[in-house]
């Protein structure tokens, strides 16, 4: 079977910091994949490539058969649609509504009527009520604001996601409450979805497999099922969170 | 041998910051094109464009028409005692208004927006940098281009002339209170004084200037928002450097202006 995504050899220089140095991946149509590693170890740069938010120096990135490092134009409008992320912080747009951020995308085909029906009934997905629709971003609270970020990515109904860092500055409760939403929605939808993240319990949440990315490759990849059980020192001691082991930690 | 190396080190100095100057200025040309081409080709986003001109020209009349209103009284009062000295205080009405219409309207008027809106725009569309907003406009399919710089660039292009031709107004009317209950001249000289001697040219090059200068504002808004640092230090540098910026370059974009309506 085609991978959904494909990265191939993909290097990335900022500088003189070389942050992806032969990123090798591949994610299955329908999976969840999960990518783990500490902080700036290019997760971040990665699904920006994949993106074509940032362009790598070296290397090829597909998109089901696009090669989605060079697509241009028509072709790369057309490869974004087939994508929702949501970010960090969430990165919802301050001057418009809750509902607004939702329908950003649905706007360019559908009426206001019917986009803002079709993100209430998003907003509802996530957990939100349409008592929520018309409030802006800034009066809502952080867990608020990531369900928001999530309805917006599965507005139009996308082929794959991409999740930066979901439960990042969220209590343990809301973190659990988010994993169990994306699980939901992605197995819902059927979508391929790609998660970076350092917090072990999304990981057990959301994966099918997990990829471990450091010194600017992918250290190990498989199953979730393999991830207590699998002899990689750099999985034992992320997993474990031991400050000895191949990762050098900064003190 | 060290004062050959320090010697050097001085050279490479120099050459630094001239690379510097020059990528600078190539960043800040191609990110121009990029946002005229935006500007001119579809897709629009009217409601956008509707916004920023609100930000912009509306909400800029207060400072504008005040700047404007003094500028026209401290001028009448300058001019009289200048003309006084070779009895030509008849002239103050004109000059006045020529003054006004042709280079302080545009030019204060084009500062004081650039004070309000460059840093404004840096100073919003640097946090969406920082926030990932722009990132997140990218991957919902929309070119922050079109959305963010092109209907900020229409914004400032069209208000300004209309921001500055009010201001032209109320500049003259500056002059023509303190002319009046000041300077003791006959309200029906002054009005005719002025009308008689301002030109349809007077009047136009000063609107052109104003669309220019309105270019110039949101481009460097624009310009150093987008391409802001991370944290608060960077967006509060994108905002400085804006602002520094586009007053610079109205002052130069001023001056070669005048040169071109002067020689033709």
């Amino acid at each position: 079977m085609t991978p959904k995504i494909a990265l191939k050899d993909v290097h990335k220089s900022f500088g003189p910091k070389h942050v992806l140095r032969g990123v090798n991946l591949d994610v299955m149509p329908g999976e969840s994949m999960v990518v783990i590693g500490g902080s700036g170890t290019g997760k971040s740069v990665t699904i920006k490539s994949v993106l074509g938010l940032i362009q790598p120096d070296k290397g090829e990135v597909w998109v089901d058969d696009i090669r989605a490092d060079k697509a241009r134009g028509g072709k790369r409008d057309a490869l974004l649609d087939k994508f929702g992320m949501l970010f960090q912080g969430g990165a919802l747009f301050d001057s418009l509504s809750v509902w607004e951020n939702v329908a950003f995308r649905l706007r360019r085909r559908m009426n206001k009527a019917d986009a803002r029906d079709t993100a209430i009934a998003k907003l509802r997905r996530v957990g939100l009520g349409p008592e929520n629709a018309d409030l802006y971003p800034g009066e809502l609270s952080g867990g608020m604001q990531k369900r928001v970020g999530l309805a917006r990515a599965i507005a139009d109904d996308p082929e794959i996601i991409f999740f930066d860092e979901p439960t990042t500055g969220l209590d343990p409760i809301m973190a659990d409450v988010i994993n169990d939403l994306i699980r939901e929605v992605v197995v819902e939808m059927g979508a391929t979805a790609m998660t970076i993240t350092h917090d072990m319990s999304s990981v057990r949440k959301i994966a099918d497999k997990v990829a471990m990315l450091h010194d600017g490759v992918i250290q190990w990849t498989g199953p979730v099922a393999d991830l207590d059980t699998c002899d990689n020192p750099y999985i034992d001691q992320f997993i474990h969170g031991r400050a000895t082991g191949p990762i050098e930690a900064v003190r | 041998m060290a004062v050959l190396s320090a010697f050097q080190g001085f050279l490479a100095g120099i050459g630094a910051s001239v690379l510097g100057l020059f990528r600078s200025t190539g960043a800040l040309f191609l990110f121009a094109v990029q946002g005229i081409i935006h500007m001119v080709l579809p897709r629009w986003y009217w409601r956008e464009t509707l916004r920023q001109m609100l930000k912009i020209g509306y909400f800029s009349l207060p400072v504008v028409g005040l700047t404007a209103l003094f500028t026209g009284a401290v001028l009448a009062l300058q001019i009289y005692i200048g003309g006084s000295r070779f009895n030509a205080e008849g002239v103050v009405a004109s000059i006045v208004a020529i003054g006004i219409v042709r280079e302080l309207g545009p030019v204060l008027g084009g500062l004081m927006v650039a004070g309000r809106v460059s840093s404004a725009i840096a100073a919003e569309l640097g946090t969406m940098r920082v926030t990932e907003q722009i990132d997140a406009l990218t991957t919902l399919s929309t070119n922050p281009f079109k959305y963010l710089v092109a209907p900020r660039l229409i914004a400032g292009i069209v208000t300004l002339p209309i921001l500055v031709a009010v201001a032209d107004i109320i500049g003259v009317m500056g002059g023509f209170l303190v002319g009046v209950n000041r300077l003791n001249f006959s309200a029906s000289a002054y009005i005719s004084n002025t009308v008689n001697f301002l030109e349809a040219g007077d009047i136009m090059s000063g609107l052109y200037k104003a669309a220019v200068f309105g270019f110039i504002i949101t481009l460097m808004g624009c310009y150093h928002g987008y391409n802001s640092g991370r944290g608060a230090q960077g967006v509060g540098n994108a905002t400085t450097n804006a602002v520094v910026s586009a007053s610079v370059l109205i002052f130069a974009a001023n001056y070669i202006l005048t040169e071109l309506f002067f020689t033709t």
